[in-house]
């Protein structure tokens, strides 16, 4: 079984986000980079199902040339091989990138063998642009569930499931196929010492991105307004019970 | 023409699709357009009547299919979109090529979309995700603002639209052009609480909505993904999502065990116990407790926060709760100053004094 998976490199933002001097972007001096949590489950999930049945997964970004760490860790947590898919500019928007990654594919599938399974999170946790699977899956002509929180993947099919507010709604499709994946799927390990040591010796090989165009073209990125509700102290301690169980009866939360 | 997807469930309009397609009324107004919603499944009528405002042609589509198929709709979206007279998409009319992906619209067909209006919700992202695809147009997602120009412009057709979307959950304003080329439809889908792009109008040719049903045009691709089944999911208790107290945990509680005393007190407040991504990742909860970006949103009436640190990713997901109480050891950290209330402590000490000052104002028994 072969399982390609997309992830995206982040700033880890904290407490709160700072703005770069021109606002086309955030201040990421002083922040890591991670991946997305519904990334992670994406990766998660290729792991065992390749260790589960043999095969391959792969790894691919779009994004700058630092983007490596991110593959490289995928590569620690077990996913066989990993590519690059370099840009120079800023982020490429999710209609540029989409075209990037179908040809990505198109290109890797002619080297080894159609992708019984193509994973991507849900949504990027940045853009949060809700529509890369989706494009891709179009693309390639093959079926899509998005949202996806539990999976069983057998020799022809797939079965999934996502929440919705009348109860998880099951889908069946065919693969090869294109899944979208949220955080809950699975609980993703962490990197073993030994996984980071591997993660340095494994294949990992850059291509320029053929991004196509994208009519959706960021300007500029603003704050909004601050949600500070100006903190009212209620004490230190223990000794602040009596004043936070007042508070509980003021906000009618006391009796049951 | 403006056409807006109404998103609803056995008759009853979802709050966002309301607004979606309030949204999209005030924009066709300002561009002195008309209307055009499709609604879906059970219930259609019901949820028409409820949620648009006097449009042109409602379209009640799709009778016929059994199931949530995000991709069908999208179909018939991209056939409207692209000015297929309303009644053409007909049970069993031919479909294929009538939106050839890829193709420009030319000088756009009469009856074409200027734009098609969508709410921000999973099911709005979705088919408009699909609709996007099958026409490669872009999409702008969630957005808040919009300001269409009216102008024409050299190309044809008008300029870029300027907008405004969330980033990082709404942490983040994004400004964007949208640019679909001359004579092509704008994708956009509207977040929670967005500006609409004009006041209330009525709308030109309005009058009571003219409802027309729209037949299956579903192909084989269409119903490649749809859903087969829905299951109920086992074990009650009080949702996240609808609990009126919230008592939230996060590394600060150290570990399963510590989450005991969360328990009782939100126990006490007829509440439930929720935390934050760093408590599922430990596997101390499962992730259905998670609130935040990739979590849950709430809002219920009191959320107090315990050994939270108040990062941008968990705020989104309890911004909408009426009260927030931050119990942290650290008087510095972020959520000291996102909260209404604050006590500065341990949360091991401070929760077991709540839980007992509860019991001992309640008497003996409570
Ligand atoms: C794309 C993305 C999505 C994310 N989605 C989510 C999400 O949905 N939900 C979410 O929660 N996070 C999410 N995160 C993670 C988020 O950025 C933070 O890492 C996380 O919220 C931190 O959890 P925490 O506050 O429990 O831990 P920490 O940040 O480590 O904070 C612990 C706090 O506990 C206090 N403390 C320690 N001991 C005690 C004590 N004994 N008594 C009282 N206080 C004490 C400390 O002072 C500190 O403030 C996401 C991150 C990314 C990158
Ligand atoms: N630059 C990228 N490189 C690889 N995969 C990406 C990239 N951007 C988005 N994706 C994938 O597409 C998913 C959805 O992104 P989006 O549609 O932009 O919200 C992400 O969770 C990733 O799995």
């Amino acid at each position: 079984m072969r399982v390609l998976v997309g992830i995206k490199r982040v700033p880890a933002v904290g407490g709160r986000i700072v703005l770069g001097a021109d606002g086309t972007g955030i201040d990421t001096r002083f922040l890591g980079f991670t991946t997305g949590p519904h990334e992670e489950c994406a990766l998660e999930e290729a792991v065992r199902l390749v260790s589960a049945r043999g095969g391959e997964s792969v790894v691919v970004s779009i994004g700058p040339a630092e983007a490596e760490e991110q593959l490289r860790y995928a590569l620690s947590l077990g996913i066989d091989r990993a590519v690059l898919l370099e840009t120079g500019g800023p982020e490429a928007g999710p209609q540029a990138t989409a075209a990037g990654l179908v040809g990505a594919i198109r290109a890797l599938e002619g080297e080894g063998g159609a992708f019984d399974l193509v994973l991507f999170g849900n949504e990027a946790p940045d853009s949060g642009d809700f529509q890369v699977g989706i494009r891709v899956a179009e693309a390639l002509g093959r079926p899509c569930v998005t949202g996806v929180k539990s999976l069983e993947v057998a020799e022809r099919d797939l079965t999934a499931g996502r929440d919705s507010g009348r109860g998880v709604e099951c889908y069946r499709v065919l693969l090869p196929a294109v899944v979208t994946v949220k955080e809950g799927l699975n609980l993703p390990r962490y990197p073993s010492l030994p996984g980071r040591i591997k993660a340095k010796t494994k294949p990992l090989e850059r291509r320029p991105a053929e991004l196509g165009r994208d009519g959706l073209r960021s300007v500029g990125l603003r704050l909004p307004e601050a949600d500070s509700r100006g903190a009212l102290s209620l004490g230190a301690g223990a000794a602040a019970a009596p004043a936070v169980v007042e508070l509980l009866g003021d906000l009618g939360v006391l009796s049951r | 023409m403006i056409l807006a997807f109404l998103e609803q469930e056995a008759g009853v309009p979802s709050g966002l699709g309301t607004e979606a397609v309030a949204f999209a009324g005030a924009l066709a107004a300002r561009l002195d357009q008309s209307l055009e919603v499709v609604v879906v499944g059970p219930g259609a009528e019901e949820a028409v009547a409820g949620a648009a405002p006097p449009a042109e042609v409602v379209h009640v589509g799709l009778t016929g299919l059994g199931s949530y198929a995000p991709r069908a709709i999208a179909h018939v979206l991209a056939e409207l979109a692209a000015g297929a007279a309303a009644g053409a998409v007909a049970p069993g009319a031919p479909t294929g090529g009538a939106v050839a992906p890829g193709a420009p619209t030319g000088g756009a067909a009469a009856g074409a979309a200027t734009a098609v209006v969508a709410p921000g919700s999973e099911r709005g992202n979705e088919v408009m995700a699909y609709l996007a695809a099958m026409t490669d147009l872009p999409l702008a997602t969630n957005c808040v603002e919009l300001d269409p120009a009216t102008e024409p412009s050299a190309t044809g057709g008008t300029g870029p639209w300027r907008l405004t979307r969330n980033r990082w959950a709404g942490s983040l304003l994004e400004d964007a052009e949208l640019d679909p080329g001359p004579g092509r439809p704008r994708l956009l889908t509207v977040a929670l609480g967005a500006s609409p792009p004009g006041p209330p109008r009525r709308l030109p040719g309005a009058g009571a909505p003219a409802v027309r049903p729209v037949g299956t045009v579903a192909d084989d691709a269409d119903l490649a993904a749809a859903v087969t089944e829905v299951v109920q999911p086992s074990g009650a208790g009080v949702s996240l999502g609808d609990a009126r107290v919230i008592v939230s945990g996060g590394r600060g509680v150290g570990g399963e065990a510590g989450f005991a005393a969360l328990e009782e007190l939100a126990a006490l407040l007829g509440g439930t116990v929720g935390c934050s991504r760093v408590v599922t990742s430990e596997g101390w909860r499962p992730h259905r407790d998670q609130v935040g970006q990739t979590g849950t949103r709430v809002s219920p009436e009191l959320y107090i926060a315990c050994g939270i640190s108040g990062a941008i990713q968990h705020m989104v997901g309890c911004k909408g709760a009426r009260r927030i109480l931050a119990i942290n050891t650290d008087p510095d950290a972020p959520i000291m100053g996102k909260a209404d209330y604050a006590v500065v402590g341990d949360l091991h000490d401070v929760v077991p004094a709540v839980i007992a000052e509860i019991r001992r104002l309640r008497g003996p028994g409570a």
